[in-house]
């Protein structure tokens, strides 16, 4: 199969090293017999309802969110076609505060988002800074990863989060809770990059674009010993020295 | 209220405790009576600044800094006593340490960390400083890259007699040209690269956000470039490199071309980045009144600074060691190592302290797959071994082909066995595995101690 993959502004939103995501996706995909076919949707884009199964959006400083906030509302309706339409989604950091209606920055500005997860984000004054362990209880998986972000991310009541905080963080470093998910549209502030060490998760995306693509499959696990190395070793770093207030 | 102690009493007493602490077989010891000074009196500092009779001199960036304020210490050398913190302790402990071991020195020569120019400019108020660039480095512990460049604003803007040498082809740090400074840059496309890497960081117009044209790419986001839509662009050079010839991991030579005049810089460093730091030191130097003469030799007898750039023979085998810190500075080092002969062997080192960044991410930033196609075998190690591993897995490489060693000694010595007598093994490690690796080089005596050198 080949999965139709659109990477959102990936000259603007990069800096966590999304690349690493991509390349995972890439390679776990071609270990399937499956086929990645990455096209970048960049400003001024089109965004091409029905013909993508996974959208993926990285994380930026501060300076670049703010150039693609306004491109990123103009494609709003399209981005919510798709996710209801059941393409999958995965966000990261800046790109996860996007997806949410608004980020509020610490003079009080507004970025406009394009509120397809329910939640917002408001700038704190502490940036929330370390490594993090999650569980998640809806896949019986853990995610660990590292989270650098200044904004406080509050889910919608009824909103599903992505996992419960072990350690770090988290959305808010308050609600013990981290990311959020909708349909098959995740967002979260870990990266790491978040895929290499969480080879479950990257595994679950992909089935989740062939079920948009119209493959319902479960994959078979490949030998991940180095993938689980780094997770343990991750996961141990998020309990000794997770960040809290 | 305790009587203030005399400068001089209080500066023995904390020089001593730097004695005491390197007797206790406790590292270097070359912050700690710094810090004790910065505790007990932070003004003391600016105190022992204020004595070099020839004032002092700064350097910042995020990569070279080590390597550019040696350099300038090297030209220097034969002109003037200098104190400088030539150990890489670059915050304000270690600024006041070298400033307590001075003695007779005439000017200060400082390295001091990016994000705290401000902190360290402010009690020291150097007469010139040398900015170099800014890269996205350690976001965990500096925070966005805009943060620093507002820092590096507001440390400039409160020293408004000191000359400025900045580097032109970083948009950031071009921008900041004073009337009365200088601007430095490389002018010599032929060694440009065909297209911005992954990692470039500062590619959209400072003022209007549009993506920048570049007539030539140098280093990462270095280069000459010009917004197309509002048209900043590059400001006009005073100092440039001309005529760069590459020579792979055997050196670097340029036709140095400044308002006094011209010179052909032969350098015992490879790679263009060193041609960047060559160019900043000069820049300085002359700006300090140096000759020409004297620029050109003193950047000829320049060997390497402390951990950047080393070969150390091991029996009949050698080591190659490269610090690898940032997603700019590691491609320099990976691109240099190409030109001449790509490694078979390599150990690779990542740590995850704080001086290392404890975000690793960064690593899958680096352009490493240059790499690839030569290696025979990766020894992964530090304390991040298994996800440095996968980001070469991931990368292309066949992962029976990458040995997971966490320990640094173990996997030094796995190295030393797959390198074939008469070959090099290629050792690139991020900082805090450097440290621990020239640590057990000198153990077993093939490499001095950098206190023992210093002192």
């Amino acid at each position: 199969m080949r999965i139709r993959v659109g990477h959102l502004y990936p000259d603007y939103l990069n800096i966590y090293a999304d690349r690493g995501n991509i390349a995972v996706f890439s390679a776990r995909a071609r270990a399937r017999g499956d086929e990645l076919d990455v096209r970048a949707i960049g400003m001024g884009d089109a965004v091409p309802v029905g013909e993508i199964d996974l959208f993926y959006v990285g994380g930026g400083q501060d300076r670049e969110q703010a150039l693609v906030a306004h491109d990123l509302a103009a494609k709003s309706e399209p981005l919510r076609e798709a996710i209801e339409e059941g393409s999958a989604f995965l966000a990261v950091c800046g790109g996860y505060q996007l997806l949410g209606r608004f980020y509020r920055d610490v003079a009080g500005a507004e970025l406009p988002g394009i509120g397809l997860l329910p939640l917002h984000t408001i700038a704190g004054e502490r940036r929330m800074i370390g490594d993090v362990l999650l569980e998640c209880t809806w896949a019986g998986e853990t995610l660990a990863g590292f989270e650098n972000h200044a904004g406080r991310t509050i889910l919608d009541d009824g909103a599903e989060p992505l996992g419960r905080v072990l350690s770090g963080f988290g959305n808010d470093g308050h609600s013990g809770f981290e990311g959020c998910r909708y349909k098959r549209a995740y967002g979260t502030y870990l990266h790491g990059p978040l895929l290499p060490r969480n080879p479950w998760f990257a595994d679950r995306l992909l089935e989740d674009a062939l079920a948009h693509a119209g493959v319902e499959e479960r994959f078979e696990p490949l030998p991940d010993e180095l993938e689980h190395e780094a997770h343990t070793v991750s996961a141990a770093r998020a309990r000794s020295r997770g960040g809290k207030f | 209220m305790r009587p203030p102690l005399p400068l001089a009493v209080e500066a023995a007493v904390v020089r001593a405790a730097g004695s005491l602490s390197r007797l206790a077989g406790r590292g270097g010891g070359t912050t700690l009576p710094g810090k004790l000074l910065w505790k007990l009196d932070p003004a003391a500092i600016d105190a022992l600044a204020a004595r070099l009779p020839q004032g002092s001199v700064a350097v910042s960036a995020t990569n070279g800094k080590t390597t550019t304020a040696a350099m300038v210490a090297e030209v220097l050398r034969p002109r003037v006593r200098v104190a400088h913190n030539d150990s890489g302790a670059n915050l304000v402990s270690g600024v006041a340490s070298a400033l307590l071991h001075a003695g007779e020195a005439e000017l200060g020569l400082f390295e001091i960390d990016e994000g705290a120019l401000p902190e360290v400019t402010r009690r020291i108020r150097p007469k010139a400083l040398l900015l170099g660039n800014l890269f996205r480095d350690q976001l965990d512990r500096y925070g966005e890259l805009e943060l620093v460049a507002g820092r590096w604003r507001a440390a400039v803007a409160a020293l408004p007699h000191a000359q400025l040498v900045v580097n032109g082809d970083d948009p950031q740090v071009g921008a900041l040209a004073r009337p009365g400074g200088r601007v430095f840059g490389l002018d010599d496309p032929r060694v440009a690269r065909p297209a911005l890497q992954h990692a470039a960081d500062s590619k959209y117009c400072l003022r209007c956000g549009t993506p920048y044209e570049y007539a030539a790419a140098y280093v990462g986001h270095l280069g000459d470039y010009r917004c197309p839509k509002c048209g900043h662009a590059r400001p006009p050079l005073d100092v440039t490199a001309r005529d760069i010839d590459l020579r792979a991991l055997d050196g670097a030579s340029f036709t140095l071309a400044a308002p006094e005049g011209e010179a052909r810089i032969e350098l015992r460093l490879p790679g263009l980045y060193n041609v960047y730091n060559a160019l900043g030191a000069a820049s300085l130097a002359l700006t300090l009144g140096i000759g020409l003469d004297d620029v050109r030799d003193g950047l000829g007898r320049f060997s390497a600074a402390f951990g950047r750039f080393e070969r150390i023979a091991i029996d009949d085998r050698r080591v190659l060691m490269l610090l690898i810190k940032n997603p700019a500075g590691a491609n320099e080092a990976i691109r240099t190592l190409v030109e001449g002969a790509a490694p078979r062997v390599a150990v690779i080192a990542l740590n995850d302290a704080i001086a290392d960044g404890r975000d690793v991410s960064w690593i899958w930033d680096v352009d490493f797959e240059p790499l690839l196609a030569g290696l025979d075998r990766l020894v992964a190690t530090g304390s991040r071994a298994a996800e440095l591993a996968l980001r070469f897995a991931y990368g292309g490489l066949e992962r029976d082909r990458i040995e997971v060693v966490p320990s640094l000694d173990a996997a030094f010595d796995r190295g030393l066995e797959l390198t074939p007598a008469g070959g090099e093994l290629t050792v690139l490690p991020t900082y805090t595995a450097m440290l621990a690796l020239r640590r057990t080089l000198a153990s077993r005596g093939h490499v001095t101690n950098y206190w023992e050198r210093a002192a």
